[in-house]
């Protein structure tokens, strides 16, 4: 069998499909590169002091043990007790919140999710950029909105570290589309951190979450390498013991 | 040895032994293609032994299901690594059996005398395909429930008692606990129905013998010793070349357990990550990729007044004719390697069509993608309903005496 002509013929049909594969992408707002380090350390620690001051009043991370927490994050469980938790909750608990879902329905129109999992399920990117992505909306019950999450029913809680933003639009296709975000005049616009301070605590949290959604990924990667390491010294032995049996076969 | 001959008058140890793999002589020429058998072995009993293991802290409850996984992710010792094995291993599996097939598709290996070794095969693919239906259940995420909803849904599109059916196979009017309980219990038990066809399998093979990459009866050219000539025995040589190859295998299954058990959103899938919701319906549903290339047949097919119908006929055809490819093929050589450029010209369609069809089911239906998905659907059946015209006419080359290295 000739592979090569099959092989050629295989690259060439994929590649007249490539624009069609341009055509069905596309749709959904830009986001931004979050850039996280999960094995930053004192990143995740910044973060998870962001997810208890902000995210944990209304959002759980119901699989998180704080125990766990304190392991990973290299802390104590003393610190963790001292500085990330409520004093009602024990350390092999998990991060639950004290609002109940029915309560929660009737004050924010839908119960705020469960974040243990949600840099997994939509991905860090989005994650970055939905926090960074609050603007002043009249028109909605908390008076913001946001560009990766329209008509969002989150208030933006994190105001007072960004400032105020407003968009900027542009129509595309006859349609108003959010070009930028830029701070509202006055007071409101400052917030208590400079852009630079509120991305990087942003990527911080986001970090954090990504932490959260699976605390296993780092001990993973690392037992990975020496898994590998033991695979490819056994491939080369198993074949170097074929070649030996197979000396006579002609 | 004394032992050993107390036991072989009570029980054939040696003589399966012998038979089986000391003296099972095996075509000397197998190549690359010829690892995938014993891989899907290996696969088999990696998804066995992890299924258990998950299973004692899994729990079949519409409440408990979803929690028990992260449960099983985070608290369970090595919980995490049983679990990627596990959800890994199944596109491992279907990988691996994709590639076995195409082997057997090229070097003609359903060919007579190996008709029913072919149909036996079909049908552990059939119920490999269940199997995996029911496992994506139990996560119990949106693509888990949603998935199974679109996929039950066909069947309640069957005239007259499909909707009876569809509440048959659910046990309620949606995906409920009742559903959730019976794929658990199914999922559970199809796994040692598939193994023991697979050992039906084995025998049919150990009875026609291996087809090989130049598709020439090796048993038809034996020495005075009555062994064929270019046959080895199994064991150790096709042991210890199997062994380089789950070597090879582990490597790169150890890579996408290790360093992507999300392979990209392919393997698990991000809405999977959110738990079923029976209120809210996902924006694209999409069934894991190796179920894709049927659904795209499915969706290619136009409704007629208002049924899915003959898209579900659609579907079920495409895996059903590859039960009759044996009589199909009319060529008068097996091998690939002696087929003429019509047949070689069709199967490379072909398998570009099938990874096309892959693709497309993972794709949001727009007018231009359907017309793509259709006209390969029209290429997928046109490829085994046309094929006893075209692999009669197909100019073959001689086939040698012995096979060539």
């Amino acid at each position: 069998m000739k592979k090569l002509p099959m092989n050629k013929l295989i690259a060439a049909f994929l590649l007249a499909l490539a624009p069609l594969l341009g055509l069905a992408a596309g749709g959904g707002a830009h986001l931004d590169d979050a850039d996280i380090d999960v094995s930053d350390q004192a990143s995740l620690q910044r973060g998870a002091k962001y997810f208890v001051n902000y995210c944990l009043s209304c959002h759980s991370a119901k699989f998180q043990r704080y125990n766990r927490l304190a392991r990973d994050l290299g802390l104590t469980e003393d610190e963790v007790k001292e500085n990330l938790m409520f004093t009602t909750d024990k350390i092999g608990e998990t991060m639950n919140i004290a609002m109940s879902p029915a309560n929660a329905e009737a004050w924010f129109g839908v119960a705020p999710p469960d974040l243990s999992l949600i840099a997994r399920a939509r991905g860090v990117d989005y994650i970055y950029t939905y926090l960074r992505g609050f603007y002043v909306d009249e028109a909605r019950p908390f008076g913001v909105n946001n560009v990766v999450f329209p008509d969002v029913g989150m208030p933006h809680v994190l105001w007072e570290l960004q400032g105020m933003q407003k968009a900027v639009f542009e129509e595309v296709d006859g349609q108003q589309v959010v070009k930028e975000l830029v701070p509202v005049e006055g007071a409101a616009g400052q917030g208590k951190m400079s852009p630079e301070e509120f991305d990087g605590a942003m990527r911080d949290l986001t970090a954090f979450l990504s932490y959260v959604a699976e605390p296993v990924q780092l001990e993973r990667k690392r037992i990975g390498v020496w898994v590998l390491l033991f695979l490819a010294v056994f491939f080369v032995l198993s074949y170097l013991l074929k070649k030996e049996y197979w000396k006579d076969v002609h | 040895m004394s032992l050993m001959s107390w036991i072989d008058e009570r029980f054939p140890a040696t003589k399966v032994w012998n038979e089986h793999l000391a003296e099972y002589y095996a075509p000397k020429n197998f190549n690359f293609w010829y690892f995938f058998g014993s891989l899907a072995m290996l696969v088999l009993v990696n998804q066995i032994l992890t299924g258990v293991w998950l299973a004692m802290s899994y729990k079949p409850d519409a409440m408990q299901a979803f929690g028990s996984v992260e449960y099983i992710m985070r608290d369970v010792e090595w919980g995490w690594l049983i679990r990627y094995l596990h959800s890994t291993g199944a596109s491992a599996f279907f990988i691996v059996i994709y590639l076995h097939m195409f082997r057997g598709l090229i070097y003609g290996s359903y060919r007579a005398p190996r008709e029913l070794l072919w149909i036996i095969g079909v049908v552990l693919y059939v119920l490999m395909m269940a199997t995996a239906f029911m496992g994506y259940l139990l996560p119990w995420g949106q693509m888990s429930y949603w998935g199974a909803q679109v996929i039950i849904n066909l069947f309640s599109a069957v005239p007259v008692i499909g909707p009876e059916l569809g509440v048959w196979i659910r046990g309620d009017y949606v995906i409920s606990d009742a559903t959730l309980n019976r794929f658990f219990a199914l999922h559970f038990l199809l796994p040692f129905l598939l193994a023991a066809v697979v050992f039906i399998h084995i025998v049919a093979l150990h009875k026609v013998g291996s087809n090989n990459p130049d598709g020439i009866e090796i048993k038809k050219n034996k020495g005075e010793n009555g062994i064929p000539k270019d046959g080895i025995p199994f064991h150790p040589y096709y042991s210890v070349k199997d062994t380089v190859g789950v070597a090879g295998f582990l490597f790169l299954f150890a890579a996408a357990v290790f360093f992507a058990p999300e392979m990209g959103g392919y393997f698990l899938e991000p809405p999977n990550f959110d738990p079923a919701d029976p209120l809210k319906t996902p924006v694209h549903i999409a069934p894991v990729w190796y179920f894709t290339p049927f659904y795209a047949i499915l969706r290619a097919v136009p409704s007629i007044a208002g049924s899915a119908f003959p898209g579900v006929v659609a579907m079920g055809a495409a895996i059903v004719v590859l039960f009759f490819l044996p009589w199909l093929d009319r060529s008068p050589v097996k091998s690939i390697r002696y087929k003429g450029a019509i047949v070689k010209g069709a199967i490379a369609i072909f398998v570009v069509v099938f990874i096309l069809l892959g693709w497309l089911g993972t794709q949001p239906a727009t007018p231009i993608l359907t017309l793509l998905a259709q006209i390969s659907t029209v290429l997928y059946f046109a490829f085994f309903l046309l094929m006893p015209f075209y692999s009669k006419m197909d100019k073959t080359k001689p086939v040698p005496e012995r096979v060539t290295k």
